[in-house]
């Protein structure tokens, strides 16, 4: 029963994906602590960080392809919510770590003492509790959302112009967080974590344990993505894409419709901030720049917009190569990222996942026509799933 | 006239955009159940009165009404189009990247909120509507096909289809045969036939060949004031008329 739910909600692909990323959830921490480190199948610790983090941009990057590629709304400040994602955790880690900060006071975190602060902000009371941390994890970036949509959408606002402010939005919170006064580490922002749960942040199987915990919320973010995009609803948000007055004369309210999913969207973007934070071990108000948030647009438009795994596919790929790069060529790193933008623009409007898509429809075209018959539909049916037009 | 009794009732209605009056004290009336075809000239206001109905467009006085009481002026597009007046763009709009059924589904009437969309199940009676509308618009060969691989004259269809699947009470129609082959033209003034025995029609067309077909009183407009109104003979053999829009 369960699973005959699951697969009307989820097409093959995602299925295969939401099964590797549950597998990986597993077979990672298994071998990273189980298995020595001499064996050829052992996962070192600095790796399980590092494919976690990837991880995590791989959710913040389904989370814009939920807006961008099946609605249509460019978001160029997602990196905001990610960020405050990642803030509300962060202000949970820095409450657990209590009397252990070099200022050794038991409520305050030390860039407070160090302020000369006496007293804790009222917005940091309830952090030291994990579950209202984890609430505010997704309830900060959505309210957020739910307040500049309702703006927004309701005034028509829409595409470059659209993307426009949500930049400005990202700019405004890093000058905002960057102040010493707003209460959130200023600069530096927040670090030196010492627990999560009760558990030691450095330990290996808390490494691992976060890294499973991303592999299922990033697995969990296909199936909601998919169900969404599968529903009536998600056939509505590829009509605003395509045609949003015919939608509006067809009686509905596209901005309620948009509002939806920019705040579910929002939401799963805190989520992807809140799990980085523990696994890099810093959350600082530089996850406001904007090119953060043009960087998770290149994410998308690399693997495919419009296709769920393929941003998953680009938020890794881009940000293995930016690892590799970074290291190895220092300088030219941001022009290698330009470069690659440009060249998926121009030769791959659909991303590598739209490769494997015409090159599919081919294919089946090829069959149909073998099979000769002139005009039968197959022959001039394209891939099904909603397919973007080129690049805005 | 009273506006009581009438399903479209404009008086007076003008509107200007930066000083450029597109509409000037308009008056025009429709019944239930009846057909009406609207020419003139391009910058008639033909399209600007659509888009006063449609509530996309504010008019500055003037008034409009929808079945005699519903004040059209204090709605927007998505309750208009509730209310039961479905319009069709000049430029076939369809969904491109979904199958010809599904733009049909998305038109159905019924429940619009997210929330109902998100755990929509199509029902029995809803796969049959549909059924019987792709086969008023001869297109239930091709219910799989993605719209954008339909040739215009079919998308033009796919959008009357659409309409039809809104069950308005009155459906505007701009420019339903340009760009369509003779064929396809007869075959769409044989549709609208068809569309206007339940319900009424309000068609905006270029092609006098069409409006012929159509065989419908007939409104002439002219710097967004009607010119002349009454059968097409008699529109057309009307000397203003002549002058600025048939010409000699």
């Amino acid at each position: 029963m369960i699973t005959q739910w699951f697969f009307t909600h989820v097409d093959r692909r995602g299925a295969i994906v939401i099964a590797l990323l549950v597998a990986l959830a597993c077979l990672v921490p298994l071998s990273n602590l189980l298995l020595p480190p001499t064996s050829a199948l052992h996962v070192p610790t600095y790796l399980v960080s590092l494919i976690g983090k990837y991880l995590t941009y791989a959710l913040l990057a389904v989370a814009l392809d939920l807006v961008w590629g099946f609605c249509g709304i460019l978001s160029l400040g997602h990196g905001a919510f990610f960020a405050l994602g990642g803030y509300a955790m962060g202000m949970y880690l820095m409450r657990q770590i209590g009397p252990r900060g070099v200022y050794a006071d038991p409520v305050l975190p030390d860039f407070m003492v160090f302020l000369n602060w006496k007293e804790l902000p009222w917005f940091w009371h309830g952090f030291n509790h994990f579950w209202f941390a984890a609430l505010m994890v997704v309830l900060v970036p959505g309210i957020l959302a739910f307040g500049f949509g309702w703006l927004a959408f309701r005034s028509r606002v829409t595409g470059v112009y659209l993307s426009i402010i949500t930049q400005a939005l990202t700019y405004a919170l890093l000058l905002a967080f960057f102040r010493n006064d707003m209460g959130f580490g200023g600069n530096n922002g927040l670090t030196d974590f010492k627990d999560i749960l009760g558990f030691n942040i450095q330990a290996d199987s808390t490494r691992s344990m976060l890294f499973a915990a991303t592999a299922l919320f990033l697995a969990l973010a296909v199936f909601v993505t998919s169900f969404i995009v599968r529903s009536k609803l998600g056939k509505v948000l590829v009509g605003v894409r395509d045609a949003e007055s015919r939608m509006r004369f067809l009686g509905y309210r596209v901005d309620r419709y948009k509002l939806f999913v920019w705040t579910v969207s929002a939401m799963m973007a805190g989520i992807a901030g809140a799990l980085y934070v523990p696994q890099v071990g810093i959350i600082n108000p530089s996850e406001f720049e904007p090119a953060n948030s043009i960087e998770a647009v290149i994410w998308v438009a690399v693997g495919g917009r419009g296709t769920i795994i393929g941003p998953i596919l680009g938020a890794v790929l881009v940000n293995f190569g930016k690892t590799y790069f970074t290291a190895a060529f220092p300088e030219i790193w941001l022009f290698a990222l330009g470069a690659l933008f440009i060249l998926v623009t121009l030769f791959l409007p659909k991303g590598i996942l739209g490769l494997y898509g015409t090159w599919e429809t081919k294919r089946k075209d090829r069959i149909a026509r073998k099979r000769s018959e002139p005009g039968s539909p197959a022959t001039e049916r394209a891939t099904p799933i909603a397919e973007p037009q080129a690049a805005e | 006239m009273k506006a009581k009794d009438t399903l479209l009732y404009l008086d007076g209605v003008s509107v200007s955009f930066d000083g450029f009056r597109a509409i000037n004290n308009l008056s025009l009336v429709l019944q239930a159940g009846e057909m009406r075809a609207v020419i003139g000239p391009n910058g008639a206001g033909k399209t600007t009165m659509m888009d006063i109905i449609t509530g996309k467009t504010r008019p500055d006085t003037g008034d409009v009404y929808f079945k005699g009481e519903i004040d059209l002026t204090r709605h927007d597009e998505a309750e208009i189009a509730l209310l039961g007046i479905g319009r069709k763009f000049q430029k076939p709009t369809v969904f491109e990247s979904h199958t010809v059924e599904d733009n049909l589904m998305l038109a159905l009437a019924g429940p619009r909120s997210a929330f109902s969309a998100l755990f929509h199940r199509q029902s029995a009676d809803e796969a049959e509507r549909i059924d019987d509308i792709l086969h008023t618009i001869r297109l239930h060969t091709k219910r799989d096909w993605l719209a954008a691989n339909l040739s215009h004259g079919q998308k033009q269809w796919l959008e009357i289809g659409m309409l039809l699947a809104q069950d308005p009470k009155l459906l505007l129609v701009d420019e339903p045969v340009a760009g369509m082959t003779d064929a396809e033209t007869a075959e769409t003034a044989k549709l609208l036939r068809e569309i206007a025995k339940t319900r009424s029609v309000l068609v905006v067309e270029h092609d006098m060949h069409f409006v012929r077909e159509l065989d419908v009183k007939v409104t002439c407009l002219h710097e967004g004031s009607v010119l002349a109104e009454g059968s097409l003979d008699y529109v057309s053999n009307d000397q203003r008329v002549i002058e600025v829009y048939l010409g000699r």
